[in-house]
Order: structure tokens, then C-alpha cells, then sequence
């Protein structure tokens, strides 16, 4: 049994430990907002935060998710992820939508510690993050929409 | 797969459901079913046999025929219906249709529910409006009968009756009921474009909030009660059979409830997809090889072109190429060739199969419901209807899940038929790796083009030969789609070339090969927009003309062509020259394409490095797909169009060496990433035509422009997909 504390829910889970926590997160918790594409930290579909950082959820074993703050999609709050959010709707980013939960929680790790990022810091946080609709002209203007909003 | 067939007022038969609940309108309904709906019990709460649903609460449901994958199906065709049903945009739901070809087939594909070849709002654009139309009158009878008034003196506003004269006012919910008891009207009249008030407006999706907060629901993450999880061991070439098992480990993992043999492989069970994964890991496979196809990407290149320098099917042809290039000033030849490309949704395929004794349900972002129905039906021993279809958001298709073999669909209904001891729902899933080497890939190509100049400098002669497997052969789309040996799918955009060139021939070769091959966004416009787009700048330099100029000249008998060229080198700033950039050699590069009656004319910008490498900076789009619906949605698929595209002309080949594919995820079959996007600036040119598509026709253009734009930066003619960079390295 691993205990694991996943949007400031805790949670016991009885997984063997190298299983991903990307599939923790879906098959055993019904964290469906996080997504699949490629199982080997190519796509960034999988992107959730650990203690803020943006990690690949495909890769990491659950167990070395044990003791820390796994936060997903469904659970990211705040100022950044509520300002992206607003600007995503606004802005209609999404086309088939299944990469953008990742590209979300990738753009709020970004805004957390850059609150005026250029076209080049986006571009070098969210390089990792696939859109195979490739709406990634609008992801650039929702971010930097957002930080504007954060900024006030 | 451009239009098959012509939807026809013919079909037009209008009909009324009354239900209990609130006003139902279905259209095109065959008269059989009309009748049965008509003799119904008044009583039932709700038949799903129309296009909207009026709610006592007010809100208007729109059911979708069309799977939306991206492209805004779930808010154009809403847009239709609040146009002419004269409802606020926040009243508007959605909902997929159920499968049923009589109610829901698409009027381009005949009796045949899908969606694909951009056809969406071509199919819809009247079919829903009369719907909004026909609802909207049927409320105003509903009320002139309450009020007693005449229905002349009623006007709409906003989901709301007014009689003006009066004051009296009803909103659509509180008339609904009434509303589904009023005979429907034998003709409506449809607002006059001038009195649009939503279509050529920018209303927003109806899906962004759900993809922007994790809730939108893909088949991927449906959980029903007791669900389970399948991964199939496929053969490692394509018709490899399985000799032998040896299942002992792999039932051994910890979640593991079956092993089974299907068709199509080795199906593995589990609790759910860990196990599942590594289950399928440990499973032991003697492959019998001796029958698959030892395809070789190396020697299939070969044979294409030795077959370009043979004659083939006529696709086209008028005047006398072979004599006018006999007698050209200037005579050019080129070869262009194009890998296999795979579609890589970043969904990979997935479905859910509900298998029981009396019918079966799936779970899918289905494309081809009526395939998928028809093929699950066979397999699990059903009448076609006894299939359901609940058909979900789809995470990106460009084609893969309109497939005429219904291939991962089938998969499923197999393993839960092989499974039915289990009595659960089988959710098959594909890892990425499946699905890049699971094959249903744009097919390799390869054209030869020659062309002559006459003595002053315009093309007298076009004569091209393509080689390619057929899409449509061996599929239920062969009749429509092939004739007399020619798939259109495989000469489409060449064949029927829009420049005025006297002499034109066009032929192809379409070899038999053991790859599954299917349509990928854009079809054959992939490979025949670049052949052309270039060939055509080829001619206009060695004309010694600008190719805007060369190609404006060539298309006076096609208008919209050149009104979308001009646009396009107009907001490109066409002529003026590039600002250069210290350390790279710039160029700008220009193509048009017509793909699924609309036309696209791009202009792009490179800057290219030293070491060849180079960047696109910037694309200027302009395109013309009839009446514009929503200019920014139209827009966002300019720009999706104009990044796919650019994908796979860096990056995408399927390749394949002793019939084993080379490529198995993102790190060896690389897409666009964020830092590759060029600056897109799209361009609508006004039209009073019936809209057209634009899921796919943003592809076609962006390659041929590419390309022309490296060769005015560099002076090399690049000529193969995926671009090969090292040829353009400074000397």
C-alpha cells in the first residue's frame, strides 16, 4: 500500500511501486484529466505537479511520489492556473483538447516563478507539451494573456 | 475524398415528433420512419431521431451527427441553429448523436453516418438552419394558438414569443410542450445573409471550459462499473500470424484476468492498464513471418521509381503533352517524394465494447458510426441496430478513426467476445507505440513531373505520373471512389489542375502493397498540392518570372484561386523585401491549393542557419471557404492546418526495414512543438458561397510554400518530405 496526498486529498492505494503514478492518477483514483500519449515523457500530456514542480506523470513510479504534494489538473487552483484557464476559454485554445490539461499545468509551473515570460520562455516551457492540432499560436497569447491578468 | 455525393432537396422529407417533454424536430427522414415516429405514443419522453430539443428550462439541445475532434463541430453547427431558432448562445447544449444512418447519415456520403472530407458545415449548413427554422415557427404557432392571435403579428427574440401589440411574451421552455402538438410547416423561409446575426460572428466554442479544466470526456476516460483493460500483442510485420503462445508469465502479474487469442492477435486483461502493459510484456509470441510483407522502405523507393519512367492509368488528360513538349523552348523535369506519415492522435485509439447477449454498446470518438456499427455487428453475431454507438470527444483523428475496416473497433468487440466469460466491459487501449506501428498510414508517393515553356515563357506542356497504393480499393468507398483503375483520392488536386496549361496529362501507378494505408488530413492534397506547388515555381523561375505574377496569370478562369493568391501576397507584403536578419539567408515562398471547395493560398517565410537548419517565421494565410460561419474557428483551423502541415514537412516518416516499422514514438516519429510554430496570419476573403470545408484544406498549401520560400532563401529546390536539411548548408 502506498499512501500518497494528491490535491491535498491523502490516499492509499494499492499499486505495485514502479507503477506510474500517471496511471495511479486515472485507473485507481479517476483522475481522468491528466492524459496519455506517449508513456515515455515525449508529449507532456501526462504533466501534473509534484510539491509545484512540473513533472511527467508517464515516468514517475508512484513510489517516488509517496510523501509528496502531487497536485492534478482537477485539483490546481490559484492565481495562475485560474488567470490561464480564463484566458484558454477566452482566447479558444483548445481544438480536440486532450493535450491541454498538460499544457496548462506546464504554463502555471512556467507563470509560478516568471511573471513576464517572452515568446522564448514559453517556448522553452512548453517545448516538451505536444499539440498535435498544433494550437500552440493561441497557447503563447493565452499565457502571456494570463501573466498580464496575474500582473493586474 | 472530396464530395461523393450531392445532398438533394429530394431528400428533404419533414416530419414531426410529439413528445411529452418538449419540441423535437427531425429531418430527412426516410418515410418509413417518419410514419413509425408520427404513429408514436405521444407520451414517450424523448425519441432521438432530431436535431433539437427544447427544454422547459429554455435550454435548446442540438444533437451533433458529426464526431467533433477538434475541428468545432459542437459550436458550428449550434451557430446554425441559434441562427435561425433566434436563441441566446448561452441557452445552446450539445449532444452526440446515437449511430442511426437513416437519421444521421452524412448527405455527402449517402446512407453512411461519419464524418471526414471536410464536409461538416457543407452537409449541415442548410439541414440545420431549416431545423432552427422549422422549431422557430412551430413556437410561434404554439403561441398565436395560446394567445389567439395571428401568427404574423409574432416576432422572436432571444428564446422568447413577443406579440408586440399586446406586450405578451413566452419563452421557448414555457412553449415547448404546446409547440411539439402544432403541424409542422410544409416550408420555412431561411434568414437572408444580410440578417445574420450569429453566422459570420465569432461565438465562442462550446467545448473550451471542459478542455481547459480536465472534464472534458474522451472514450479514454469513461470508467463504467467493472470495466477492465485490453492491450492486443500484434503481429510485428503486417500479415505475420501467431504460431505460438506461451501465457504463463504473463497471466502471472498481479491484476491479470485473461489471456486470449484474437483475429488480430494476443489480447491481454487486467484490472486496468499497468497490468495490463505488463502483462502483454511478458507474453512469450512465436510469430509465423512466412507469409507477411517484407516491406523495405529502401527498396519500395526503388521500385516507385522505376515505375515513374513507365506509362500508367490515365487519370486526366487534354491536348497533346507529348508533342507540345517536344516542341517547348524549355523543358524541366522533377521527381517530389513522400514518405508514409501516421496520423498520432494525441488520444491514441481506444474504445470501450459492452458485449451482451442481445446487443452491444461502444464507447468511441467514432468517425465512421455506421461502419463501426455495421462491423461490430458481424463480429459479435448482431443485427446492425442492435449495436449502439455513444460517441464521445475524439483527441485529435485527421482520419485515423474514420476507418472503412473499423480496426481498433473491431479489436475490441473481438477481445469481448473472446472474453465473454468475464461478463465486463472491455476497454481496448492502444499504447503510442501501437499506434505507429499499427499501420492505416498516408501512403508513400512518389510523382514525376515534366514540363515545356514555349518562347515566351509560358507553360505549354504539364505531364505528371504518380505512383501510389489506393486508399480506397478493397473498402466500401471503391465504388465511389474508383474508377477505371483510378483512385481520385490518389490524383485529386493534380488531375484537375487549375492553371491554364494547354496540354495537360496526368497518370498513375497504384501498386499492391502489404501496408494498411488510409486518409490523413487532406488526402491526396498532401503530396499533390507540393508536387505542383512546386513544379509550378520551378517553371516560373526558369520562365524568369516572379511565381505570384506567373501563377495570378495562369488562373484568370478560376477566380477564387486568385482571389485568395492575391489576398495572400497582398497581406504578405509579396515584392517588398525581407528585413535581413544577420546570420541567416531569408526567403519568402508562395502556394494555392483548392482542397474540398475551399482554397487556401499561403505565403511563408523562412530564415535558414549555416549549418542548414532553419526556421518558418512566418505564415500569411488567406482562404476562401464560402460563407464564413465563425471567422475565428475558421481561423483556428488555418493555423491547426498550417502546424500540422509543417510536421510533417520537418519531421514525419514511417519507414520500414525487413517489414518491420523503424519508428515507435515521439522521440523517432517527431511532431511540431511549440518552439517551431511560425506567426500565422489568417485572412478570410469574403464569399457569398455555400461554406465550404476547412478541417483540412489549411494543410495543402503550407509545404509547396515552404519549399518555394527555402528556394528563394538558398537557391536549392527541395523536393522530398521531410525536408532534408543538409542539402541546404552554405558552401
Amino acid at each position: 500500500m502506498i499512501s500518497l496526498l494528491v490535491n491535498g486529498k491523502p490516499h492509499t492505494v494499492d499499486a505495485a511501486p514502479d507503477t506510474p503514478l500517471l496511471w495511479v492518477l486515472r485507473d485507481a483514483l479517476g483522475l481522468t484529466g491528466t492524459k496519455f500519449g506517449c508513456g515515455v515523457s515525449q508529449c507532456g500530456a501526462c504533466t501534473v505537479h509534484i510539491n509545484g514542480a512540473p513533472v511527467r506523470s508517464c515516468i514517475t513510479p508512484v513510489s517516488a511520489a509517496a510523501g509528496h504534494k502531487v497536485t492534478t489538473i482537477e485539483g490546481a487552483r490559484g492565481k495562475a492556473v485560474e488567470a490561464l484557464q480564463d484566458a484558454w476559454v477566452k482566447l479558444d485554445v483548445p481544438q480536440c483538447g486532450y493535450c491541454q490539461s498538460g499544457q496548462i499545468m506546464s504554463a502555471a509551473a512556467l507563470l509560478a516563478h516568471n511573471p513576464h515570460p517572452t515568446d522564448a520562455d514559453i517556448d522553452a516551457a512548453l517545448d516538451g507539451n505536444l499539440c498535435r492540432c498544433a494550437t500552440y499560436q493561441r497557447i503563447r497569447a493565452a499565457v502571456h494573456q494570463a501573466a498580464r491578468t496575474m500582473r493586474g | 475524398m472530396d464530395k461523393i455525393i450531392s445532398p438533394s432537396r429530394r431528400e428533404f422529407l419533414k416530419t414531426g415528433a410529439t413528445l411529452g417533454v418538449g419540441l423535437t424536430i427531425g429531418f430527412y427522414l426516410p418515410a418509413g420512419i417518419a410514419k413509425m415516429i408520427q404513429d408514436q405514443d405521444t407520451g414517450k419522453p424523448f425519441v432521438p431521431n432530431a436535431f433539437i430539443r427544447v427544454s422547459p428550462d429554455d435550454t435548446v439541445t442540438v444533437i451533433i451527427k458529426h464526431l467533433e475532434m477538434g475541428q468545432g463541430v459542437n459550436t458550428g453547427l449550434p451557430t446554425l441553429v441559434a441562427e435561425e431558432l433566434d436563441v441566446p448562445w448561452e441557452k445552446i447544449r450539445v449532444e452526440a448523436a446515437p449511430a442511426d444512418a437513416m437519421l444521421y447519415n452524412n448527405l455527402l456520403f449517402g446512407t453512411m453516418q461519419g464524418t471526414g472530407g471536410s464536409t461538416a458545415m457543407a452537409n449541415s449548413f442548410e439541414q440545420m438552419r431549416r431545423a432552427g427554422a422549422t422549431a422557430r415557427a412551430m413556437l410561434i404557432a404554439a403561441a398565436a394558438d395560446s394567445w389567439k392571435v395571428d401568427a404574423n403579428t409574432l416576432t422572436t427574440r432571444d428564446g422568447m414569443v413577443l406579440h408586440r401589440a399586446s406586450g405578451r411574451k413566452a419563452s421557448y421552455g414555457k412553449l415547448a410542450e404546446k409547440a411539439a402538438t402544432m403541424p409542422q410547416p410544409a416550408d420555412v423561409q431561411l434568414k437572408a445573409p444580410k440578417d445574420f446575426r450569429y453566422i459570420g460572428k465569432q461565438f465562442k466554442r462550446t467545448d473550451s471550459k471542459a478542455k481547459s479544466n480536465g472534464s472534458a470526456q474522451f472514450a479514454s476516460d469513461l470508467r463504467l462499473p467493472g470495466q477492465l483493460t485490453a492491450l492486443i500483442a500484434r503481429p510485428p510485420l503486417f500479415g505475420a500470424r501467431l504460431r505460438h503462445i506461451q501465457a504463463e508469465r504473463a497471466k502471472a502479474v498481479p491484476g491479470v484476468r485473461a489471456v486470449v487469442e484474437v483475429p488480430q492477435g494476443v489480447a491481454v486483461i487486467a484490472t486496468h492498464f499497468w497490468a495490463a502493459k505488463k502483462s502483454r510484456d511478458a507474453l512469450q509470441i512465436d510469430w509465423d513471418e512466412s507469409g507477411a510483407a517484407r516491406i523495405s522502405t529502401a527498396e519500395q523507393r526503388e521500385q516507385y521509381l522505376a515505375l515513374l519512367k513507365q506509362a500508367g492509368n490515365v487519370a486526366s488528360s487534354h491536348g497533346d503533352t507529348a508533342q507540345a513538349l517536344a516542341k517547348a523552348t524549355k523543358k524541366l523535369e522533377a521527381i517530389y517524394e513522400f514518405p508514409y506519415l501516421a496520423h498520432a492522435p494525441m488520444e491514441p485509439l481506444n474504445c470501450i465494447v459492452r458485449l451482451k447477449e442481445d446487443g452491444c454498446e461502444i464507447w468511441a470518438g467514432s468517425q465512421f458510426q455506421t461502419a463501426d456499427q455495421a462491423t461490430a455487428a458481424r463480429i459479435a453475431g448482431l443485427k446492425p441496430e442492435q449495436v449502439q454507438i455513444h460517441t464521445l470527444f475524439a483527441g485529435g483523428s485527421f482520419g485515423r478513426r474514420a476507418n472503412p475496416t473499423s480496426d481498433y473497433i473491431a479489436e475490441a468487440v473481438s477481445v469481448a467476445k473472446a472474453a465473454s466469460h468475464l461478463n465486463a466491459p472491455i476497454h481496448l487501449m492502444w499504447t503510442r507505440e501501437d499506434d505507429l506501428r499499427g499501420g492505416y498510414y498516408r501512403p508513400m508517393f512518389a510523382h514525376a513531373i515534366r514540363g515545356g515553356l514555349d518562347s515566351e515563357g509560358n507553360p505549354a506542356a504539364w505531364s505528371q505520373r504518380i505512383v501510389g497504393q489506393s486508399i480506397a480499393a478493397g473498402t466500401a468507398f471503391e465504388g465511389g471512389m474508383v474508377k477505371d483503375g483510378i483512385d481520385m483520392t490518389s490524383v485529386e488536386g493534380a488531375s484537375n489542375l487549375a492553371y491554364a496549361i494547354p496540354n495537360l496529362h496526368v497518370e498513375l501507378h497504384t501498386p499492391k502493397l502489404g501496408v494498411p494505408v488510409l486518409w490523413w488530413r487532406s488526402v491526396g492534397h498532401t503530396h499533390t498540392a507540393f508536387s505542383t506547388e512546386v513544379f509550378i515555381d520551378e517553371l516560373a523561375v526558369a520562365a524568369g518570372k516572379d511565381p505570384y505574377e506567373f501563377r495570378r496569370a495562369l488562373l484568370a478562369q478560376h477566380p477564387r484561386h486568385k482571389g485568395v493568391l492575391e489576398l495572400a501576397a497582398a497581406k504578405a507584403g509579396w515584392g517588398k523585401p525581407l528585413a535581413p536578419k544577420s546570420g541567416v539567408r531569408r526567403g519568402r515562398g508562395i502556394a494555392v491549393h483548392e482542397s474540398f471547395r475551399s482554397f487556401v493560398a499561403e505565403v511563408a517565410e523562412v530564415s535558414v542557419r549555416p549549418d542548414g537548419s532553419f526556421s518558418v517565421d512566418r505564415v500569411v494565410c488567406a482562404v476562401d471557404c464560402g460563407i464564413a460561419v465563425n471567422p475565428d474557428q475558421i481561423g483556428a483551423q488555418m493555423e491547426g492546418g498550417i502546424g500540422f502541415a509543417l510536421s510533417a514537412a520537418l519531421h514525419s516518416a514511417i519507414t520500414f526495414r525487413d517489414g518491420r516499422v523503424e519508428q515507435s514514438n515521439f522521440h523517432d516519429y517527431p511532431l511540431l512543438r511549440i518552439s517551431e510554430m511560425p506567426h500565422v496570419e489568417v485572412h478570410i476573403a469574403p464569399s457569398q458561397a455555400a461554406p465550404s470545408g476547412v478541417g483540412e484544406p489549411g494543410v495543402p498549401p503550407l509545404a509547396p510554400a515552404v519549399a518555394n520560400a527555402l528556394f528563394a532563401a538558398t537557391g536549392k529546390r527541395l523536393r522530398k518530405l521531410p525536408f532534408e536539411i543538409a542539402e541546404l548548408r552554405s558552401a
